[in-house]
């Protein structure tokens, strides 16, 4: 796979901070994967995202060194504009990024394309099409605002997924969020990594982390402490010690080893959970049985 | 017989026309832990707003320690009833972390020990004892949801009612929490959690109620709550991951937390 961001040998310090934030920090993301950011809160989870979408430095200034590129393009010499045409970035609350000055979600997801500049009939096409696919036809003429924090973070997700942007950086989109809501936008995402996008997700719900990513990244005080495959990092019992949750059923299997109940691996998902057990229980039986 | 906290018969209908509860009756007693789930719109806020004073209802009568709420204002039953709201920048409006918190014992007339008495508990039970001097805008809104806890806690009232606490917590933050709600309950208060955190409410509270379509729907063990299918199914509401896993491997009933399910593959064994 080909890598389409690249930090190398990152160090940052916001403007007024006494210390780094970021020292010789280095990470490498590929095309078309979801890589998914976890960690303690405060360990700079946020702070990575505004760096990958050059939100950092182009907006927060501070003590900046070394490089990260999009596409082998130096973040540092693309515009802000550009970088926004590149990377699509959804709010934590969704209140915050949508604009206000559309009267409908119909006009709300057209906003982007409007400032692109791109056609009238071009538009409307395209915003259909973002409305089917996010499954908010029925929301189209609403007003925003009066929409449900599920639903208006659904109208967000629309609002930056119609303009096509290659890379997504979506940070916490569920935590304000019922469960209902947090299966919509994951059905979303899932629809995202279907057509290749590049996707770089913070959030704290293991058990839906475990279930779509490619690439765990843990960051614990600005550090990357831990990194790999969901079946790495995600059965590590490290992870906790870095104020970091498991997922449940990884939980269950680190305790069933433990008090030696070998299971063939430690499950992730609830399908390898169930897997695993049955083949437990089904083993054991036989064994009995003898 | 009246209990420390009763809705009897409640309905509730917005001025606009809107209903949101429709003849609701609970009983919470002093020290008693309740979560409440259930559904967005199915009437959770609505009924801790009555249980505060900020919504007095339309027909039913709610009573607080032997108080109607209907005779008294908001402000008064506040001294009773404090409410964590889901969302902290509905309730935060002081740039300092102290003042936030002192501003609720301040209001209460008390002493300057005691309000710097009640601020520093608070504050120390939340653990942002360290964060007083700071502006709550400049912290996350994890922690910003702490300090809302802790001013509501540092008025010193019987029944605390937080709204989604555990919403974008890491485990540091649930831990702190769970250990919240431990200690008001040692202190014989009565804590009641609106949430959609299944795995906290397993883990955390025995009782649960359930509500849908303005209504309660189910009130009892949590256990029982969770195992009881058409209750969940009514209410839109999925069981926490281990007793999903439970169900799908056909183990016994009541199977909430990783130690029960341990508990019970042990037996397995044995039968």
């Amino acid at each position: 796979m080909e890598p389409i961001i690249e930090i190398r040998n990152l160090t940052y310090r916001y403007p007024t901070a006494d210390k780094n934030i970021f020292t010789n920090l280095s990470l490498t993301i590929h095309r078309g994967e979801l890589c998914s950011i976890i960690g303690p809160n405060g360990a700079g989870k946020t702070t990575l995202c505004n760096v990958i979408r050059g939100f950092i430095p182009h907006f927060y200034k501070g003590d900046f060194q070394g490089n990260v590129t999009i596409d082998g393009k130096n973040t540092k010499d693309l515009t802000i504009g550009e970088l926004a045409l590149k990377i699509g970035f959804v709010f934590q609350n969704p209140f915050t990024q949508i604009s206000g000055v559309a009267d409908t979600v119909f006009e709300e997801v057209s906003f982007g394309l409007e400032n692109m500049g791109v056609e009238a009939s071009k538009i409307r096409e395209r915003v259909e099409e973002v409305l089917a696919l996010t499954k908010i036809e029925s929301l189209r003429d609403r007003n925003p605002f009066e929409l449900s924090g599920g639903q208006l973070q659904r109208v967000a997700l629309a609002s930056i997924i119609v303009m096509e942007p290659e890379i997504l950086v979506i940070d916490e989109p569920t935590s304000q969020l019922d469960p209902e809501g947090t299966e919509e936008v994951f059905e979303i995402i899932k629809q995202m990594k279907e057509k290749k996008k590049t996707i770089v997700l913070v959030e704290h719900k293991m058990e839906l982390i475990a279930e779509y990513s490619d690439h765990i990244v843990l960051i614990d005080d600005g550090k990357i402490v831990l990194e790999g495959s969901c079946e790495e990092v995600l059965t590590n019992e490290q992870v906790l010690k870095h104020g970091t949750l498991l997922p449940q059923f990884a939980m269950l299997g680190l305790e069933m080893n433990k008090q030696g109940m070998r299971l063939g691996r430690i499950p992730v998902t609830e399908k390898q959970a169930r897997d695993e057990i049955t083949a437990f229980l089904e083993y054991r039986r036989r064994v009995t049985d003898v | 017989m009246s209990s420390f906290l009763s809705l009897e018969n409640i309905s509730f209908v917005y001025p606009n026309g809107h209903s949101a509860l429709e003849d609701v009756t609970m009983h919470i007693e002093k020290g008693e832990r309740v979560a409440i789930i259930g559904q967005n719109g199915a009437g959770k806020t609505t009924a801790a707003k009555l249980m505060n004073g900020l919504n007095k209802p339309t027909t039913g009568d709610v009573w607080i320690d032997g108080w109607n709420t209907k005779e008294y204002t908001t402000a008064q039953i506040s001294r009773k009833v404090g409410y964590v709201f889901q969302n902290p920048d509905d309730q935060i409006f002081h740039h300092r972390v102290y003042d936030e918190i002192a501003f609720g014992p301040k209001n209460l007339k008390l002493s300057e020990q005691e309000i710097e008495k009640n601020v520093h508990e608070a504050a120390e039970m939340v653990k942002i004892r360290d964060l007083l001097e700071e502006n709550p805008y400049d912290l996350p809104l994890s922690i910003r949801k702490f300090v809302t806890t802790a001013s509501v806690i540092a008025m010193n009232p019987q029944v605390i009612i937080l709204d989604e606490p555990t919403a974008g917590q890491d485990k540091m933050g649930l831990e702190t929490l769970a250990n919240v709600i431990d200690q008001l309950v040692e202190q014989e208060k009565t804590v009641i959690t609106i949430t959609h955190d299944m795995e906290f409410v397993a883990s955390n509270f025995h009782r649960t109620m359930v509500m849908a379509h303005r209504n309660k729907i189910a009130d009892g063990d949590t256990k029982e709550i969770f195992w009881n299918h058409a209750i969940l199914k009514e209410a839109g509401v999925k069981p926490p991951y281990i007793s999903r896993l439970s169900q799908s491997l056909g183990l016994k009933e009541g199977i909430l937390e990783i130690s029960d399910f341990i508990e019970q593959i042990k037996k397995e064994k044995r039968g």
